[in-house]
């Protein structure tokens, strides 16, 4: 089944056109990666299917329900989280209160139940205390959760923020190079847990993702963007070996001699 | 600068064995009550107006902090605290009226404070409009109450005092209804736009208030607005059964000083569950990345739209007991160096934090009615009795330099302000800043989620 459906999805920036007819289909319960060179239109996609940019053509069908236009918010809550290229934490908080805010659209108290502090207010702030601890737990930070955000260390901060975006309880997370700055280790435990996202908690993956050993150890399907274009599209085997990919990459005189492998 | 931090360790130390042998079994106890006790004694002894009662207030509402931080408990707290502002200050008060005059506008700035550092502190918008709700709400009553209303509502004639209460609700309702309207054109602004955008609404409103004489006379323009009712003294028949007589005038010294207590109170509560909530949470992350914020789905338009009326409306009830207690308003009260002196407080206080906050407003409240006044009248004392101090020095009008002068070094020395938050405490103090290492495959283009549109 289709989770996610971008129909012919274009944006535009004035003169630019930063995604251009880009069409994709994401099953359910799959893991995807965008690739692309610097530039080609992968973050301004994301950004589109989150709301944060409305598409200047086109349309996107998120569970079987038409969410082109919506505010960003709604999305959020009809179960799409994503993290950010440049690490976006609410610095000046806490570990915990990250979590507690991207946990936001779960939770109902209003303004009248919050100033009489009802039972059902006290109630749910205990229960996602608790679940926003289990999220802690499970990208391995608990320990870390009363630290302000901006003083954890690189790596975790990458972490925070998918436990951050799976407050949400997502049915679709998007993750923005997760392993971007990465050491190998680092990048090798990144993988992993993007694995567990699926496996474990039955999450559909879109990564985009610079580096090749992460893309084609765990992509079902890849998706490469050129200038805006979607140009192929496949198994990691097909994609190894396409041609126009290889060309994107590394020009034409590359793709000329032969090259077989994309990137390292 | 190693042995700089040597010495500072150091003392550090020796505060902390200090702080922790305060903090211990009965010790914390002790040490209040005897301070209480001291500032108390010195307070009801001595009900004359001058420098040295000057302090003896600030050591006494310095106490109200001491008894927030002591590591005592919350009965305690509250008992103790009950007792000295519910009896030893009115007490004092009615000794020296002068000072409960002083001490009420001291809770009633430490109200818009608080408003205003929903706006400023927890959610981060920079709103240099703020007196406009404060007008709005003095106006509110300044009109019902006095003849103005016959010239809008022809016929009718004004409220009677005991439709006070009433309107207290209605100022917090007409605050947040105008902090709404405020709030609408400025949703998309941030930082300086912002503040330069409320600085001109709120003028807005000074300059309506200045001009709506005509065609119709609903503020009375310049003029201002006299004798705004006051509702009646229901305290007076309990004071007379209890034997004590006092004069009409400090009987409603009185009144307001428990009025402002009691809204202070209450908007310190409301307050501090909102911010220990969601919603709080949600103005907190607006506030450090809006971006970051819409993406993990909090409501942008909604939750600015709340912090704008939560503070609006504190404002437009005190602006109802203001112009109930002053019995004249008149537009130059609402001007943009209102909104920057309540800015002042929040800032030096501690942005976001409620008890910083509170003793911001206390601090510049009492420097601004009290001390630099009175340093000032000593200094020129000291000039007449022939001290050389040269005469083209005016220390009176110099005492707003005094005052930017410890801004400034306030802001140098603590810019956190005295009782910051705790988070950004920590935020502008911590020694070795992580830096974020290039990520490896820096974009081209900074993704420019700054310039959200759509
Ligand atoms: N808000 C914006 N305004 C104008 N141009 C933009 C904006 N966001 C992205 N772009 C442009 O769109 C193109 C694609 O950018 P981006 O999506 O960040 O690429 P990628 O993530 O694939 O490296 C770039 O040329 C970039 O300059
Ligand atoms: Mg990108």
């Amino acid at each position: 089944m289709a989770l996610l459906e971008a129909k012919h999805v274009t944006k535009q920036f004035g003169g630019l056109t930063a995604v251009n007819d880009v069409s994709l289909t994401i099953e359910a319960g799959s893991i995807v990666s965008v690739i692309g060179p610097n530039g080609a239109g992968k973050t301004t996609f994301f950004n589109v299917l989150t709301g944060i940019y409305k598409p200047t053509s086109g349309a996107i069908v998120f569970d079987g329900k038409d969410i082109t236009g919506l505010r960003p918010d709604q999305i959020t809550a009809l179960g799409i989280c994503r993290t950010f290229q440049n690490i976006r934490l609410f610095n000046a908080m806490t570990v915990l209160e990250n979590v507690l805010v991207g946990m936001h659209t779960r939770l109902n108290a209003g303004l009248w139940q919050i100033l009489f502090g009802t039972p059902a207010v006290r109630a749910e702030e205990r229960a996602s205390l608790n679940r926003a601890r289990e999220l802690l737990k499970f990208v391995n930070l608990d320990h870390q959760r009363n630290q302000l955000a901006r003083n954890l260390p690189y790596g975790d901060q990458r972490r925070l923020e998918i436990a951050r975006a799976l407050a949400a309880s997502p049915k679709l997370i998007l993750l923005d190079e997760p392993t971007a700055g990465m050491n190998p280790q680092e990048t090798a435990e990144a993988t992993e847990l993007i694995r567990r996202l699926r496996d474990e908690l039955g999450i559909t993956v879109v990564l985009i993702e610079h580096d090749m050993r992460v893309v084609m150890t765990i992509s079902e399907r890849i998706t490469v963007l050129d200038y805006g274009t979607k140009i192929a599209e496949g198994l990691p085997d097909e994609i190894r070996s396409n041609p126009r990919v290889i060309e994107a990459y590394l020009g034409k005189g590359a793709a000329a001699h032969g090259v077989e492998q994309v990137g390292g | 600068m190693t042995a700089d931090n040597r010495q500072v360790g150091q003392s550090a130390s020796l505060w902390g064995q200090l702080r922790a042998m305060a903090g211990r079994g009965p010790a914390p106890y002790v040490l209040t009550l005897a301070y209480a006790a001291i500032v108390s004694a010195l307070l009801l002894l001595n009900p004359t107006t001058g420098l040295g009662t000057d302090m003896v207030v600030v050591l006494f509402l310095l106490l109200m902090f001491v008894i927030y931080r002591a590591p005592t408990m919350l009965a305690f707290k509250l008992t103790l605290g009950t007792i000295l502002l519910a009896v030893v200050m009115p007490v004092f008060g009615v000794l020296n009226p002068f000072y409960i005059d002083v001490v009420t506008k001291a809770g009633m700035f430490a109200a818009l404070a608080l408003g205003l550092n929903v706006v400023v502190g927890f959610a981060g918008l920079l709103d240099l409009g703020y007196v406009a709700f404060f007008a709005v709400g003095a106006y509110l009553w300044g009109i019902f109450s006095t003849p103005q209303i016959s010239n809008i509502v022809p016929g009718m004639e004004p409220l009677h005092g005991s439709w006070f209460w009433l309107f207290l609700a209605i100022g917090l309702a007409v605050g947040a209804f105008f902090g709404v309207l405020l709030g609408l054109p400025v949703l998309r602004l941030r930082g300086d736009y912002l503040a330069i955008v409320t600085l001109g609404l709120g003028e807005v409103i000074r300059v309506l208030a200045t001009n709506l004489d005509r065609p119709i006379n609903i503020t009375n323009g310049a003029q201002g607005i006299k004798d705004v009712g006051r509702p009646p003294l229901f305290i007076e028949p309990l004071f007379q059964s209890l034997g004590i007589t006092i004069s009409r005038l400090q009987e409603y010294q009185l009144y307001f000083y428990f009025l402002v207590l009691l809204v202070l109170a209450l908007t310190v509560f409301v307050v501090h569950r909102l911010n220990d909530s969601r919603i709080g949470r949600a103005w907190t992350a607006i506030r450090e990345d809006e971006t970051a914020a819409i993406a993990m789905g909090i409501p942008l338009v909604r939750m600015k739209l709340l912090a704008f009326a939560v503070g609006a409306s504190f404002a437009g009830t005190m602006g109802v007991i203001f112009s109930a207690l002053q019995t004249f308003i008149n537009p130059p009260t609402f001007d943009l160096l209102r909104s920057i002196g309540i800015l002042s407080m929040v800032i030096l206080g501690g942005m976001g934090s409620i008890p910083g906050t509170m003793l911001g407003a206390v601090i510049v409240t009492l420097l601004d009615l009290q001390l630099l006044p009175r340093i000032a009248n000593e200094l020129a004392a000291l000039q007449r009795r022939g001290v050389p101090i040269p005469s083209w020095f005016d220390p009176a009008q110099y005492q707003r330099l005094l005052f930017g002068l410890l801004l400034v070094i306030m802001m140098i020395f603590r810019p956190e302000g005295l009782l910051p938050e705790d988070r950004r405490r920590q935020e502008l103090h911590h020694d070795e800043p992580e830096p974020a290492p290039e990520a490896k495959t820096s974009p081209a283009v900074p993704e420019s989620a700054q310039s959200v549109e759509g």
